[in-house]
């Protein structure tokens, strides 16, 4: 075990005992930090940069065609720990060609901002990466009703990302082409 | 009974009793949102900066420069302070729980009637100086008086039955009396000085202290020592940090005001801050030379209203910068604790000013002797 140095003080010398050299010392410090940069972020007008892992308010995107992602598959609705996903399963028109070769999408989907606490594991679980997370953080109602996303809502809020797969396109070659993987 | 001439006086006393008032008040108010910028920049922060009136905000560069500055946010305040609900808790003794923010705001406003803060100069050159009561024992009055404003503190804190707020007031008016000794004592010195034996001259006058400062050093100079002890003892006496026994938030809650919310609450703040600017003025006119200009110089401006004019300005300039020099000092210093505070001002300041005071008479015995 180390042995412990006791540290022997200097006995404090007269202009110390009256405190009054480093009072004055202090007053130069608080005084050089009234010219220093500022601190502040002018909020509303300012808004702080958001880092790209951000778990913001949860939104559903379409992909760069403009083609809804979510299949409907619920994953997120069991996943959700709070139980704020609610979704409406329905089918895809059969008149809308670009998304012929899939077979549901969600009718309603509902986002209860009261319950959701922003864990991200739905954007974790979706297999068609149609829910994300993104880096609105503010959302504010007057009513409860209001604090209920529904799917129009989470489509403006969350608009498009960048695809790295284009899953149907490669559904769609392979639903031609007789090869499924 | 009443003739017309004397009406006049009196209407005009009352007129400049009302705009000194008036000055006073507006620079307490000030003194408020100086505080919170101030600190706001200490601390890195920018400070109020919101508040805006509709019509002068939207004058191109200034009303931005003003918002900026949060020169429209005293108004807010006290607007806010007006329109709230008078809450009067239901333990407190009403009458003197209502008669305590009265009491800590009267001394410092009547304080102000002897502080000169300028000379008007006649058409044959004389000097009258420009204050609302010119009392021979100006300096008296203002020690006898302005140690009344501990008994507002003292009544709040007993009339608001309840624990915090007792505490506080106990802690003020020990803390008062320790102060008042060593800030007498270090005042007498002074006078010592100023007074000229054989001149006749009253020495208990402010106006004839400030007069004492024209070209010759400040008493500053002259007497460093009383002029530290006696700042110290301001700091107590005006319950600023590092002394801000009564109020001391942390410990305390709110000490004497924790019971007290609107209007009456304001009264507290308001009175709290007019006590700086007095303690600021009298400092200024005791120890800074007043409205003359450096020490060592005559006045540059000339004798006419122009000069008074400029010399008013230099004592508020004076005056602002000691009340930024209390806010510089509350940023800074911790706050002491109860028995240091009292430990400093009865083993260090009392005697410190007696040592003072001994020096200085026989120091004044000395210089006074007669040429043998």
């Amino acid at each position: 075990m180390a042995k412990t140095v006791v540290l022997q003080r200097k006995p404090l010398s007269l202009s110390e005992r009256t405190y009054l050299p480093q009072i004055v010392t202090g007053l130069k410090t608080t005084f050089s930090n009234m010219f220093k940069e500022k601190v502040t972020l002018q909020y509303p007008e300012e808004k702080p940069s958001i880092p790209k892992n951000f778990r913001g308010v949860p939104t559903l995107v379409k992909d760069p065609n403009g083609r809804e992602k979510c299949v409907s598959c619920q994953l997120c609705e069991f996943v959700c720990p709070p139980k704020a996903i609610r979704i409406t399963p329905g089918s895809v028109p059969e008149d809308e060609e670009d998304r012929e070769h899939v077979e549901k999408a969600p009718q309603e989907f509902e986002i209860n901002m009261l319950r959701c606490i922003y864990c991200g594991y739905c954007q974790e679980v979706c297999p068609e990466e149609a829910i994300f997370l993104q880096d609105e953080y503010s959302t504010s109602g007057y009513s409860r009703e209001e604090m209920i996303n529904n799917k129009a809502k989470l489509y403006e809020l969350g608009g498009t990302l960048p695809d790295q797969h284009y899953k149907w396109d490669k559904k769609k070659i392979a639903e031609e082409e007789g090869n499924a993987h | 009974m009443f003739d017309l001439e004397m009406l006049l006086m009196l209407g005009l006393k009352v007129l400049f009793a009302l705009l000194m008032i008036g000055a006073v008040m507006t620079m307490a108010g000030y003194s408020v949102l100086a505080e919170r910028k101030v600190s706001a920049w200490m601390q890195g922060r920018v400070g109020p900066n919101r508040t805006v009136l509709p019509l002068v905000g939207s004058i191109p560069i200034v009303g931005k420069f003003m918002k900026g500055l949060g020169i429209f946010q005293p108004l807010a305040d006290g607007l806010k302070f007006l329109f709230k609900e008078e809450m009067i808790p239901g333990h407190v003794n009403k009458f003197y729980y209502n008669l305590a923010p009265i009491v800590a705001l009267v001394p410092a406003l009547t304080t102000m009637t002897v502080l000169p803060f300028g000379e008007f100069f006649t058409e044959n050159g004389e000097s009258i100086p420009l204050m609302l009561a010119n009392l021979e024992v100006g300096i008296l009055f203002v020690l006898a008086v302005s140690s009344l404003g501990v008994y507002g503190i003292v009544l709040a804190g007993w009339s608001s039955n309840s624990k915090y707020p007792f505490l506080g007031g106990i802690r003020s008016s020990a803390q008062m009396i320790s102060y008042e000794l060593a800030m007498g004592l270090s005042l007498l010195p002074v006078f010592l000085w100023v007074s000229v034996p054989g001149t006749g001259a009253m020495g208990l006058s402010l106006v004839d202290i400030v007069n004492s400062q024209s070209q010759s050093p400040w008493l500053l100079f002259v007497q460093p020592l009383s002029a530290l002890i006696f700042l110290i003892a301001l700091f107590a006496e005006t319950n600023r940090l590092p002394f801000d026994m009564p109020e001391s938030e942390t410990d305390l809650v709110g000490g004497f005001h924790t019971e007290y919310g609107g209007f009456k609450f304001g009264i507290f703040f308001v009175a709290e801050y007019a006590h700086i600017v007095v303690g600021s003025a009298i400092f200024t006119i005791v120890f800074l030379g007043g409205w003359h200009f450096l020490p060592w110089m005559s006045d540059p401006w000339p004798a006419t209203w122009i000069g008074s004019l400029i010399g008013v300005g230099w004592f508020l300039a004076k005056t602002i910068f000691l009340i930024f020099f209390f806010i510089w000092i509350r940023w800074t210093l911790p706050r002491f604790r109860y028995d240091q505070v009292m430990n400093l001002g009865w083993t260090k300041l009392l005697p410190l000013a007696l040592l003072n005071l001994i020096f200085y008479v026989l120091l004044v015995t000395w210089l006074d002797q007669p040429p043998a």
